[in-house]
């Protein structure tokens, strides 16, 4: 489990809209597309700025796959950390306010 | 095939609404010579119901959302509906002749994050693009428009509608869109009266322009390639449908009526009774739109150039039959690679009438 807990916020700049399994994504700045398969978008829909990476992949991914906390929590941060560095989220150790939670 | 397109995909097996396209006035400052739109307002959706009709499309799946008119900035609502729709995460573009946007709304645009702004630019020269759209001064406040919008980093595509008048300028406007740094579509449709008055298509330019036109290197790229002949379909293109409208595509006029497509106007109801998921899922209209294949089609399933007519079944819905030839579309066929369409053949080897004066060219960019 993580020394440090990780916070999610979705970016302003993006439009998505979740389409059965699969979350459609479009940044406004460069209209990069991404497409989140089933675990991304349970992730992706849980990223509210308030909830622990940890909690989210405990109640999300595990509770629904079968994967190990450890793998499933590594491959969790390696998405997000995909996503961050593409700027459609941001990655915080603190939860973040929902006024700056946009 | 792209993430987009895969998605595209799954949106028609699902029956996904993936793009919407609202006009939320009809009203307009210009009054452009080719436009198929009564400007007369006869009852609008007030800001609540185009909200409420904004959050309906978000529940059913919508993620493209195409803002139009009209000039759409003559509702003082407007830039609310636009941050309506960017908080429930629309990707939206707004349709526009931009007199309206100076540096506050430029930057109020960009601030929201929208998609993209699309302006119809006529002419690089005034007199010939504010006689069009009869708003003097219009040409100077829509390029200063594009120029604020494009300090905010705002993404802008200029298309430039073919017309008698303007024909000629259509280079020239392209490259004064390369210097202001926009995207450029040369467009050579004249879409009839949605009350089904076609005297306006008249207004188009000729068959022997559009061939000049496809045979110009600046709007089509390889010319000998475009204009190639190529095979006839095979059963993945017949098995498939003309376009996305009624498919993953609905428009939404500002009096709550829904289209399969802003050019194709068959009634399939009213929000002002129904809810759109009631509509789009169960409307007879949307249901007889979506049994009907390419292979099902009359003329066009047999016609030599099925594999890449971009067939537009609401231009053929207004010459009387959806199920049937769109003779602005076997008209580009034709200008393109020099073969009749099926149609055209039906007709005698010659170009009917019917055939001249209304021109739709969606693949020349």
């Amino acid at each position: 489990m993580p020394s440090t807990e990780m916070y999610l916020t979705q970016s302003a700049d993006i439009a998505s809209r979740t389409l059965g399994d699969d979350t459609l994504i479009m940044s406004t700045l460069d209209s990069t597309i991404f497409v989140l398969n089933s675990v991304g978008t349970a992730i992706w829909n849980a990223a509210d700025g308030a909830t622990p990476l940890s909690r989210i992949v405990q109640e999300r991914v595990c509770a629904e796959y079968e994967v190990t906390d450890e793998e499933a929590f590594a491959d969790a941060r390696e998405f997000v950390g995909q996503l961050a560095e593409h700027g459609i989220l941001s990655i915080s150790d603190a939860p973040v306010p929902p006024l700056e939670a946009k | 095939m792209s993430l987009l397109d895969e998605m595209n995909e799954k949106a028609t097996a699902r029956g996904i609404p993936l793009s919407a396209h609202m006009d939320i006035t009809w009203r307009c400052n210009e009054r452009c010579v080719h436009c198929y739109l009564d400007h007369d307002d006869k009852g609008e959706m007030t800001t609540d119901e185009i909200k409420d009709v904004i959050r309906q499309l978000a529940d059913v799946g919508t993620f493209f959302l195409s803002i139009s008119g009209g000039e759409p900035l003559l509702r003082r609502d407007c830039f609310e509906i636009l941050e309506f729709a960017r908080a429930l995460r629309f990707n939206v573009k707004l349709k526009t002749n931009a007199v309206m946007i100076g540096a506050k709304e430029a930057l109020r645009l960009r601030k929201m994050g929208i998609e993209q702004v699309q302006i119809s630019v006529y002419s690089h020269r005034p007199e010939v693009h504010d006689a069009i759209t009869k708003l003097p001064g219009s040409l100077r406040r829509t390029t200063e428009a594009i120029k604020h919008l494009k300090a905010n980093d705002i993404k802008v595509s200029l298309t430039n509608v073919l017309m008698q008048f303007n024909r000629s300028d259509a280079l020239a406007v392209k490259q004064m869109a390369g210097e202001l740094g926009v995207n450029f579509v040369i467009d050579p449709t004249i879409t009839p009266m949605l009350n089904g008055d076609r005297s306006i298509t008249k207004l188009g330019i000729t068959l022997d322009e559009l061939q000049q036109v496809m045979r110009t290197e600046e709007f089509v790229g390889d010319v000998a390639e475009f204009c190639s002949p190529v095979s006839s379909a095979g059963d993945d293109v017949l098995d498939g449908y003309s376009c996305s409208a009624g498919h993953t595509l609905a428009y939404i006029s500002p009096y709550a009526d829904v289209f399969p497509c802003v050019q194709f106007p068959m009634p399939c109801g009213s929000l002002r009774k129904q809810a759109f998921r009631d509509i789009w899922f169960d409307s007879p209209a949307f249901a007889e739109l979506r049994s009907v294949h390419v292979r099902d089609l009359h003329t066009c399933s047999h016609c030599g150039h099925n594999s890449y007519c971009s067939r537009c079944p609401g231009l053929a819905y207004m010459e009387g039959d959806f199920r049937g030839p769109s003779s602005a579309d076997c008209q580009k066929s034709y200008a393109r690679t020099g073969i009749p369409s099926a149609a055209m053949e039906r007709a005698g080897q010659r170009i009917p009438q019917a055939f001249t004066g209304l021109v739709q060219i969606s693949g020349v960019q």
